[in-house]
């Protein structure tokens, strides 16, 4: 029997792009998480109702033209001061949703200082920090969240923990501080972890809004472009050699 | 309404912030300006008007969390001092490329480096040539006294708003710790959420609502040669701030032989030169700028066909006084006098270095 | 018996191939074309329509948000 083909009639719509993403087409290299996660985003700030409640704050790195796809109010903060801005802005204004949106070298290089006192305060917003243990923009250099032996444009032969450290886990650290209500890791390079994902982010932004204190949404990343692989090869990677060393799930709350 | 009161200038900043309906303050302790952060958690206006004041941990969150609260229309303020300035040179980068209104006082001291605590004016060029990256200007107002610290703040956010730019208030250790008679005006209130919409809708960030399109706050540009315009743009705005707001004081200067140029605590020594000179009947002249930037470029310049010479008086090795020379476009000598380092010069020392330049030589 | 069946429809011109989707299917229903698009890129397509299950796990994954899903019940009758 030759099957009928299914009718794309809006009752039969199970999936679409979110309605706060504008049509502008992403700057992100094939297969970058960072469309991902702008997409959840876009879905549980809309989801929540918050379109006309939400401010975000983006930052220097390749998260930097977030204001282009998400269609809602946008600060472009100073490269790793997000965290600062968001302070302000969320004690100035309570009754909104205030997020930053930054990478591993924005927060967890430049930006540590800022990330751990607004961590520390409990500012009631939400850190969505995106750790594809490297700098996309700039070329795939070294961050801070590089694995060991990863090769990298500033660690050709691989990174050194004699010459650069250890893979620094955020997170883990934040955890600690009687500030933050809630730290997660996430990832979005399968389907089942996106759904995880979004549940996770919108747990985060009702508690920003619920005055919890600050939550932390990790989301473990690819850059197939800084790691030079295949956006699939790049997921495998990540499934492989990322989450041993950043394992995902819920670290506090 | 009105009132007076013996105050420190210091403390006058935080009580004008408050009186004026200032929205947050964000501050980190540094001498000879930490009182400012003090009087505000003493006064503790979160439970009156609703002024959220924060400290910060360092002076670069302090000026970024100012870049928020700019972003959402609101009066915000931070203060610090010349170190700490240094520190908070990229993010009044980043407000005047995101064309965003705030305070910043700075109660300087003496520099470079850590220097001393004692005061100084040796940040004139960090406060009107720039001090961070890229083609810009502060707006910079220079007080003399303890009730223009009171007054600049309310002038300076007006002008904050007007421009959409950074306006300082470049003071330094005397004014900051000096106490006088101040008159206190009425409190206004903070702006309601409704005002600021209505005011700054076309580019606060205050969450979008459903009436506009977003807003974005931001400074970067991909392509140079819109970045260029802004620039343009920007230039422009600076060109009327320069027609509009410089502001000087003139003592004595209608028939001065010699004029002292002096801002700040300088002007309040030079005054005592003028009366000095006066007595030996010295014809000198005192011209106290009172916006840094816009520098009063006019009255120089008109009097530089008239004066004999000028002497630049402030406590550095000498910066201001290449405004001084560009503006009376060299006519006549220009010298510069000043201790340094946080040494104040006394009235004595700046009459003699005016004698010694231009009647010994 | 009722049976589910779906349909995706994948904006050509914003696919940058990535092929994340194609991964992400269960039932291998789509593939990277042949042809490439005004980018120059593989875009994805269906190449087993009739495998789809509606289940949205390539739209989910989709960097780019190109993805469309329709699902629908049928009765078998």
């Amino acid at each position: 029997m030759a099957a009928r083909e299914v009718a794309r009639t809006p009752e039969n719509k199970v999936y679409s792009k979110p309605r706060l993403l504008t049509d502008a087409v992403m700057h992100f290299c094939p297969g970058c998480s960072h469309g991902t996660i702008h997409k959840l985003i876009a879905e549980v700030i809309d989801e929540m109702g918050m379109e006309h409640e939400a401010i975000g704050i983006s930052p220097v790195g390749c998260g930097v033209l977030a204001y282009d796809y998400i269609d809602i109010d946008w600060v472009e903060a100073a490269h790793g001061r997000a965290a600062a801005v968001g302070t302000a802005i969320k004690r100035l204004n309570p009754s909104k949703l205030v997020f930053t949106y930054q990478g591993d070298g924005d927060l967890a290089a430049i930006g540590t200082g800022e990330t751990i006192h607004a961590c520390n305060r409990g500012e009631n917003i939400t850190i969505i920090y995106i750790n594809n243990a490297i700098y996309g923009m700039t070329g795939g250099q070294m961050a801070p969240t590089t694995l060991l032996g990863q090769r990298t444009a500033t660690t050709p032969q691989g990174r050194d923990a004699a010459q650069h450290g250890y893979p620094f886990k955020v997170g883990d650290m934040l955890a600690q501080l009687d500030g933050v209500c809630y730290v997660t890791r996430q990832s979005v390079h399968t389907p089942a972890s996106v759904r995880r994902a979004k549940k996770a982010l919108r747990k985060a932004f009702e508690n920003s809004m619920q005055q919890k204190g600050l939550s932390f949404v990790e989301f473990v990343s690819t850059c197939s472009s800084g790691w030079k692989m295949t956006p699939v090869e790049a997921n495998r990677w990540l499934a492989e050699h990322m989450l041993p060393v950043y394992p995902l799930g819920d670290i506090k709350g | 309404m009105e009132e007076i009161r013996l105050m420190k200038g210091n403390e006058v900043i935080a009580e004008a912030a408050v009186r004026c309906g200032c929205d947050g303050y964000f501050g980190y302790p540094i001498t000879p300006q930490s009182e400012i952060l003090e009087t505000l958690t003493m006064m503790r206006p979160w439970e009156t008007t609703g002024m959220v004041v924060v400290q910060a941990e360092s002076e670069v969150a302090a000026i970024n969390m100012a870049y928020g609260g700019a972003s959402c229309g609101k009066r915000v303020m931070v203060s610090s001092s010349s170190p700490g300035i240094s520190l908070m040179c990229e993010g009044l980068s980043y407000l005047a490329g995101a064309e965003l209104p705030c305070l910043v006082v700075n109660v300087s001291r003496g520099g470079p480096g850590l220097g001393t605590i004692q005061p100084s004016q040796a940040d004139y060029f960090q406060a009107v040539k720039g001090g961070g990256h890229g083609d810009y200007h502060l707006i910079v107002l220079a007080p003399g006294s303890v009730q223009e610290m009171y007054d600049f703040v309310s002038w300076g956010f007006d002008l904050a708003f007007r421009y959409r730019n950074p306006v300082m208030i470049l003071s330094d250790g005397v004014i900051g710790q000096m106490m006088e008679k101040v008159v206190l005006s009425a409190p206004k209130p903070r702006w309601s959420d409704e005002q600021i919409a209505e005011m700054w809708g076309s580019w606060a960030v205050t969450g979008k609502p459903a009436s506009r399109t977003r807003n974005i706050v931001t400074s970067v540009e991909l392509d140079p040669l819109r970045q260029e315009r802004f620039n343009h743009k920007l230039t422009d705005k600076y060109r009327t701030i320069c027609e509009r707001e410089a502001r000087c004081e003139m003592v004595g200067c209608d028939d001065a032989d010699y004029v002292i140029v002096a801002y700040g605590s300088s002007a309040r020594i030079s005054q005592k030169v003028v009366e000095l000179a006066a007595e030996d009947g010295l014809k000198v002249g005192l011209l106290r700028p009172i916006t840094l930037y816009p520098f009063p470029e006019r009255e120089i310049e008109r009097l530089s066909h008239r004066v004999k010479g000028f002497l630049s008086v402030e406590m550095s090795m000498g910066q201001m006084i290449e405004d001084v020379k560009l503006a009376s476009r060299c006519r006549v000598p220009v010298y510069h006098f000043g201790r340094t380092g946080g040494v104040i010069h006394t009235p004595t020392e700046v009459y003699e270095a005016l004698k010694s330049n231009f009647l010994q030589k | 018996m009722a049976k589910i069946r779906g349909i995706v429809t994948i904006e050509q011109e914003r696919c940058k191939g990535c092929g994340v989707c194609v991964e992400a299917c269960p039932s291998q229903v789509l593939e990277l074309a042949f042809e490439v698009n005004g980018k120059g890129y593989h875009y994805a397509k269906m190449a087993n329509p009739d495998a789809c299950t509606g289940c949205t796990s390539c739209a989910l994954v989709c960097p780019d948000s190109c993805i469309t899903v329709y699902r629908q019940k049928d009765s078998d009758d």
